[in-house]
């Protein structure tokens, strides 16, 4: 490539960044501004103030509801990896009776979005007592639709092992569990990062089942907790907001920069390439 | 413990005669204990609350008055009849057609730019993909902030003198708004998979088609689109049905307004059971989401002998 072309290119990509970047460096930036600098359009905030940060934990149980969202995900997470992990692996490397037809009815789950049955998991959770716990948002991903779309991945990683690998391992006296456990699943490893990046991030953008199912402070998660912080007359409070979005964004933030190969590398990779 | 010892347990089998657990019967038996916890998820979860939507869709069902009617195909015809579905299906529609022509072309623009050979294509891939992992709702509260009246969009439109409109609060600008949001949080998925995929185009089919003069919009049109869209395919499915699904976005940045201009279908059926209590009602909205996601993702499998190309066909 011509180096006119090369400069053309670099010219164009570094347009393309700016509505990526810019909206989480003005998040950043802004809730270190004070009030009444908030608005201006600075790129950088001219009497840096941590004012904000101290009133995100003073007006809400906001660190207990971090931890809500960071153990709940870790849960469904590790259940999901389990569950999507056992379950691809049958599909993939086992012959038993009436595979196929279960595996349409769990193919199922993939069209069905969670929206449709709120309403009747709603009342199922509500009669059993458990409505404004952390149980529906812990279960429904681990076992309901979302964790059909872990499976099918696992499923399409499993299929690609080669036959070989397990009849030696049959020969060195393993049975099905040892074989899983043993030889195919340490092989999975692109999958199972894949599945785990997926659902953790899924688990921790949700936001239409928390508001549905939780009702007290001290239990939301933190995409509910964000939207909490108004002012008497429901104005949003601005730098408060920001503040609290910043902390909930960048400690996944960081954790992406420094393993951003595997990040999108196990993304794309995975059976998705269609 | 007496039974035991009553009647101990000698080894009576024959020692000719084939074990009962053999292979076969084990792996039969792991095959479905390995499959259970998947099963029972998707029959609690999924397949069960599927049949009571449609028994509580036949329902009058009003929670705060404690009242459950049955009234048949009473809430299909109030659904027919009522005023606010059709804009609920045009901001649906909008949305997701917005939505999917953008994000899939920019997403493929993008991922033919970083496909060239370029020093720092990883640095740039990696900036597009950051806001994937920014938490949905702190990324809808930063735009809402940057689309104010008085905020960051209209402030940097300023100093070029350009006076920006009320973003959120024009019937317009208001759904261009949402997409524009939700577009820059997704497109970097769909870019890596395109991505993944243009990478596995092998470079001498480039060649030969250099070789035979064609342009660099020919190859692109000949050569990548038809080798990668299984993935086109793919991804397009992905998007649709995930545009089906938009909430936080509406609900954080426009409350569905202005008037009911943003009021997709996930919305209303929030409104309606979660709001007005009115759980038949929406369990009827809901299977009216289920049917058009089904059938749109129906549609999309059945066009893909169109317009997908696979190598071993």
């Amino acid at each position: 490539m011509s180096r006119k072309g090369k400069l053309l290119l670099y010219g164009v990509l570094l347009v393309c960044c700016v509505p990526f970047v810019f909206p989480t460096w003005w998040m950043a930036t802004a809730s270190l501004k004070p009030v009444n600098e908030i608005f201006a359009f600075t790129l950088f905030p001219h009497a840096p103030t941590l004012d904000a940060y101290r009133q995100v934990f003073e007006l809400q149980p906001f660190g207990r509801q971090y931890l809500n969202s960071c153990y709940i995900a870790v849960i469904v997470t590790l259940g999901t990896l389990v569950v999507s992990s056992l379950a691809g692996y049958a599909f993939a490397r086992i012959k038993f009776r009436g595979a196929g037809v279960v595996f349409l009815v769990v193919l199922a789950g993939l069209l069905v979005p969670n929206e449709v049955t709120i309403i009747p998991l709603y009342r199922m959770f509500d009669s059993l007592g458990l409505v404004n716990t952390h149980w529906p948002l812990i279960l429904i991903p681990m076992l309901g639709a979302p964790s059909v779309l872990a499976t099918f991945i696992m499923r399409q990683f499993f299929i690609t092992l080669p036959r070989e690998l397990e009849e030696a391992g049959r020969m060195d006296g393993l049975g099905r569990l040892g074989l899983f456990w043993q030889v195919s699943l340490p092989l999975a490893r692109p999958a199972i990062g894949a599945v785990a990046i997926f659902t953790f991030l899924h688990s921790w953008n949700l936001y239409l089942e928390p508001i549905v199912f939780l009702s007290s402070k001290d239990r939301f998660t933190i995409p509910q907790a964000l939207t909490q912080y108004v002012d008497a007359y429901g104005g949003a409070m601005w730098n408060v907001q920001l503040a609290a979005a910043t902390l909930s964004a960048l400690p996944v933030l960081i954790i992406f920069v420094l393993a951003q190969r595997q990040f999108v590398e196990g993304l794309a990779q995975t059976g998705l390439k269609g | 413990m007496t039974l035991l010892v009553d009647k101990p347990v000698t080894a009576t089998s024959k020692p000719a005669r084939a074990p009962y657990w053999n292979m076969r019967r084990r792996d039969e038996l792991a095959g479905w204990l390995f499959i259970t916890p998947q099963l029972i998820g998707i029959v609690a979860f999924v397949i069960v609350p599927l049949g009571l939507v449609v028994w509580y869709s036949l329902h009058e069902w009003n929670v705060l008055a404690g009242t459950f009617d049955f009234v048949g195909a009473g809430n299909y015809k109030a659904l027919a009849d009522d005023a606010r579905l059709g804009p609920a299906l045009r901001a649906t529609g909008m949305f997701s057609l917005g939505l999917v022509v953008l994000n899939l072309s920019l997403a493929l623009f993008l991922a033919v730019l970083l496909n060239q050979k370029l020093r720092g294509t990883v640095f740039f891939r990696t900036l597009f993909f950051s806001p994937v992992v920014v938490t949905l709702v702190a990324w809808t509260i930063v735009w809402g902030f940057l689309l104010q009246d008085n905020g960051g969009i209209n402030g940097f439109l300023n100093t070029l003198g350009i006076d920006g409109p009320n973003w959120l609060r024009g019937d317009a600008t208001a759904m261009i708004s949402v997409i524009v949001v939700q577009l820059f949080k997704g497109v970097g998925l769909n870019m890596v998979l395109f991505l993944a995929a243009l990478q596995g185009v092998p470079a001498e089919l480039y060649e030969a088609a250099r070789i035979d003069g064609a342009s660099a919009w020919a190859r692109f049109r000949r050569v990548t689109v038809p080798l990668i869209s299984p993935t086109i395919l793919l991804t397009s499915i992905l998007t649709v049905v995930g545009s089906l699904q938009v909430f936080a976005q509406i609900a954080v940045l426009t409350q569905g307004g202005p008037g009911t201009s943003t009021t997709v279908l996930v919305y209303y059926l929030y409104q309606q059971a979660f709001q007005f209590h009115h759980f038949g009602y929406g369990a009827t909205i809901s299977l009216l989401l289920f049917v058009i996601v089904l059938a749109l993702t129906f549609l999309q499998w059945r066009m893909r002998r169109k317009w997908a190309f696979y190598e071993n066909q």
